[in-house]
């Protein structure tokens, strides 16, 4: 196994370093002759593109590229906001669930985000700059959560998008309460095990976490009037990005399917006085999305997933276009390492399947996701001002034909698809260089040594576990459980 | 490329013209009809502007330009359309599945390694609310195979059992059914040291050593069923009841090593294809290979032994970590130019209407466009021997056809028209029956 893990690590390291070091130093960069999708204002054909400082500084037909700037020449090609996928569990180290207690929010993602984790750079290529990187469904409120860029070859502490407000996972239905794998013979099951649970959960926490605000708002107050000798609440990990969400300091991306229980934690919302900011898969907002628009909650969905559970079994793929028809601002995540490298073609589905206009079917992954993240301000549509984050596609992104020629991502260019194939060569004689040298640094220990080692394990290349929690799922190439 | 934009009008009035099409009865009237005006696409020669098929008693009857429409044909309209055969998914659980993570609508994986006598046919629901689905985006026959889940919830068996082909409407399976059992499902097995346990929620690993035991174990008991098939084979052809008794399982088999019956092996690993292929060349087995993620390392081997590759969905994620990122995106280009017969397939059930998106992929990343229409609606015919009434659009074959508004890979493409063994089929099904009934909801009162 270890001879496997360290070409695969060598290989990594190989494969990241020429691409970070060429990546640096934004400068000015002039991206000319595409047509250029804007979400905002309409498609440019031959338009340009000026980056300075990794922003977007100007956007038109009739640009002038400035002295010594790089010059990307985009003459036939589609520019478009990068991707922005709403849903994914990409960049995690290990499991994406803390499935242990039924209220896991003192869990962060944010504090297990791997940078090695070539679905990273996967994505990218697939023309994703921005993730919603979010703990799994097994809980009813799960643990915290953290919007990143795609900045392959950076360490962790890089990948976080700046400003953008953390969230929390909640979880409703089949997953939270455990319905769809089997509890291990002598383990007590896990409350809850019914819908009316899960509320009745999130209630509880809320009920608790009011209580506590309580009790910092008296001592805070009590301490500005200038009180002396007073003796602080004790500090509640688990509370705390409850509080948060009442004080609209912390989002709330609510994974669901059915929709009584999308109904229940609007509910549930008014009650504590806090705001569902999506509702996440929420396969069955058709049927209430004049309720999720009223409520001010965004749908982050699938575009034609569906059967593979029970909760799953009404879901439609008019679902986008239907909740965007009355008024929900929609988007379409991708759950899948895989899935999410072709976010281009799940959009452009919901202009078949509910007669979104091609400008519509391009927000699913670019503006609407931006606004339910809380950073359209910086990302989701090419204007000036925000970050370039972008993709440049060889034909209309929107075409099962398109191909992700460069991602860029605050002005650097992070994926190069000329450049990937060319360094493919390179790669694998360096594969197969480091294999020879493990060869026989093995044989000459071996010779060494002379005595029985110890079996060989290999290491899991095939399929991954499911990332996230719950039911039991399909075959296929999207075999995550969602 | 021009993108095709569907107001909501248009899609209502297509909504409205499709639910007046009555759903397809055995019985109904006419038997007889005339696509006319459209581009032919027979994929058995050029395409045929402004052409005609003439479709009678559930069979093509004449492709062509300028050929006279009998009276008694219903004719369809096709002028601006594009009229194709219909699409083929080739590795389904169509009918064996309804909700993946209800054991008690699933019929996919029988208990114990070798059930060479089970055949999907017996329990495809003919009802199934994906049949419909499915059909509506162009799919017009499948295969269902026992035992292919294509994820590690449950082990399918070493012997899985018999792949049935049907078209995808009629009232009972024995109306759809095209071929009972048209290949013998074998999953290679693999050695993994990892596998994820869902009692338990976590991996499990395992020694290197065991593995690779438990694995030579099932190869060799493998051949040992394939040994005792041909000794019963021959047993019974000496005809005395008394020299065998009588073995359903063995029985099944006998076809197999007679070569009249390939094998569907599914393997996705280098080793593991390679593997199969020695084994399928030493017993002399007919071989199709399913998936095949690496089949791209093989290309010579494929060729060589002249094995088909039924591809896993192209939109999926690399093997290894230093697996190009594209390499499952050109894998089917590759294999094209290679000379060794691929056709797509969904391995689903739920995403077998995702079949035409996997064939675009594949083009964007390559394969030539008309090879790609051959791999969704010829080539899986050939594969399993059932090119003689299926694929092309030519006199005599069944009457699978679509009639589409544009190129049937795009992804806004509609089906405008569907015929399932000659009769036209309603592209009505229970998603778009949600749609309608949600979107007429009155606003709720505050």
């Amino acid at each position: 196994m270890k001879r496997a893990t360290i070409c695969a690590a060598m290989l990594l390291f190989a494969a990241c370093a020429p691409l970070v070091t060429r990546a640096q130093n934004p400068g000015t960069i002039f991206i000319q002759n595409a047509t250029v999708l804007t979400v905002t204002h309409g498609n440019i054909e031959h338009g340009s593109i000026l980056i300075r400082d990794g922003k977007i500084a100007a956007v038109g037909a009739d640009l002038k590229a400035p002295e010594g700037a790089a010059i990307i020449d985009a003459t036939g090609q589609y520019v478009m906001p990068g991707i922005i996928d709403c849903h994914s569990h990409i960049a995690v180290d290990g499991s994406v669930n803390e499935a242990g207690p039924a209220v896991s929010s003192m869990a962060n993602i944010a504090d297990v985000l791997n940078p090695d984790d070539i679905d990273i750079y996967r994505d990218l290529a697939g023309g994703v700059t921005t993730a919603n990187i979010l703990h799994g469904s097994a809980n009813p409120i799960g643990g915290q959560t953290v919007v990143i860029k795609l900045r392959w070859g950076k360490p962790a502490s890089e990948l976080p998008f700046q400003g953008a407000l953390p969230g929390i996972k909640f979880a409703l239905g089949e997953n939270p309460k455990h319905s769809n794998f089997p509890t291990p013979p002598g383990v007590t099951p896990r409350y809850p095990g019914t819908r009316l649970g899960v509320e009745e959960v999130i209630r509880q926490a809320f009920i608790e976490a009011r209580e506590y605000k309580k009790q910092w708002d008296d001592y805070n107050q009590r301490k500005a009037s200038g009180e002396q000798n007073l003796i602080p609440p004790r500090r509640n990990v688990q509370l705390d990005p409850l509080v948060e969400v009442m004080e609209g300091k912390r989002y709330v991306h609510a994974h669901c399917y059915r929709a009584d229980e999308i109904l229940m934690l609007i509910r549930v919302a008014n009650e504590f006085g806090f705001k569902v900011r999506t509702f996440q898969h929420v396969l069955e907002g058709y049927k209430i999305a004049d309720e999720i628009a009223a409520s001010g909650a965004g749908g982050s969905t699938f575009s034609d997933w569906w059967a593979y559970k029970m909760e799953a079994f009404d879901a439609i793929p008019y679902n986008a276009a239907l909740m965007t028809e009355r008024g929900v601002i929609v988007s379409v995540n991708s759950d899948d390492a895989q899935e999410a490298r072709q976010l281009n073609q799940e959009a452009a589905k919901s202009m078949k399947n509910g007669g979104l206009s091609a400008n519509d079917a391009l927000k699913l992954i670019t503006l609407n996701p931006a606004i339910q993240l809380g950073i359209d301000a910086r990302a989701g549509s090419i204007d000036v001002g925000k970050d370039a984050d972008l993709a440049i596609y060889n034909r209309d992104p929107l075409s099962v034909y398109a191909v992700v020629q460069k991602t860029l991502i605050d002005g650097q260019v992070y994926f190069d698809r000329q450049r990937d194939i060319a360094e493919r060569a390179t790669l694998a004689a360096e594969k197969q260089t480091l294999l020879d040298k493990e060869k026989k640094a093995a044989e000459a220990k071996k010779a060494e040594e002379k005595s029985d080692k110890k079996p060989e394990t290999k290491p899991d290349k095939k399929k991954k576990p499911p990332q996230d929690d719950g039911g039991a799922v399909e075959s296929g190439v999207a075999g995550g459980l969602r | 490329m021009k993108i095709l934009n569907f107001s909501s009008r248009t899609v209502a009035l297509v909504l409205a013209a499709s639910l007046a099409i009555p759903a397809w009865t055995q019985n109904a009237a006419p038997t007889s009809y005339a696509i006319k005006g459209g581009k032919v696409f027979t994929l058995a020669g050029a395409a045929i502007e402004n052409g005609t098929v003439l479709i009678r008693d559930g069979k093509i009857a004449a492709v062509g330009a300028g050929i006279a429409i009998p009276a008694d044909a219903q004719v369809i309209d096709a002028s601006g359309l594009e009229v194709y055969p219909g699409m083929f998914d080739p590795i389904t659980q169509m009918g064996l599945n309804e909700v993946s993570a209800v054991s008690a609508t699933l019929d996919v994986s029988e208990l114990g390694d070798y059930n060479p006598e089970l055949v999907a046919a017996t329990a495809v629901n003919p009802a199934s609310a994906h049949i419909p689905i499915t059909r509506a985006n162009g799919i017009t026959e499948v295969i269902a195979a026992p035992g292919t889940t294509g994820f590690d919830l449950q082990s399918g068996g070493l012997i899985a059992g018999q792949a049935s082909a049907f078209n995808m409407a009629g009232w009972t399976m024995d109306e759809m059914q095209i071929n009972r059992s048209v290949a013998m499902v074998i999953n290679w097995p693999s050695i993994q040291t990892r596998s994820f346990d869902f009692a338990t929620f976590s991996i499990k690993e395992k020694p290197y050593a065991d593995v690779k035991k438990e694995y030579d174990k099932s190869v060799n008991a493998l051949g040992d069923w394939m040994d005792r098939a041909r000794h019963y084979a021959q047993a019974k052809e000496k005809g005395s009841p008394a020299l065998y008794e009588r073995d359903l399982k063995l029985e099944a088999l006998v076809p197999v090593v007679q070569g009249k019956l390939p094998v569907l092996v599914i393997a996705d690993e280098a080793r593991d294809i390679r593997n199969a292929v020695d084994f399928c060349t030493k017993q002399n087995l007919r071989m199709i290979l399913g998936s095949g993620a690496e089949a791209w390392k093989l290309k010579e081997l494929l060729k060589d032994k002249k094995i088909p590759v039924v591809l896993a969905p192209t939109n999926r994620l690399p093997e290894q970590i230093d697996t190009p990122y594209d390499k499952p995106y050109t894998e089917p280009s590759e294999l094209f130019a290679a000379g060794i017969p691929i056709a797509f397939s969904s391995f689903g059930t739920s995403f077998s209407r995702r079949l035409p998106q996997y064939a675009g992929t594949a083009v964007a990343y390559g394969l030539p466009h008309d090879e790609a229409l051959k791999a969704v609606m010829l080539n899986a015919a050939q594969i399993f021997g059932l090119a003689d009434q299926l694929g092309t659009l030519e006199p005599g074959k069944i009457a699978n056809v679509i009639v589409t508004n544009g190129d049937p890979l795009e992804l806004q493409t509609q089906v405008r028209y569907l015929f399932i063994k000659g009769q036209l089929t309603s592209t009505d099904n229970k998603h778009r029956e949600l749609y309608e009934q949600y979107r007429k909801r009155p606003q709720p009162a505050r």
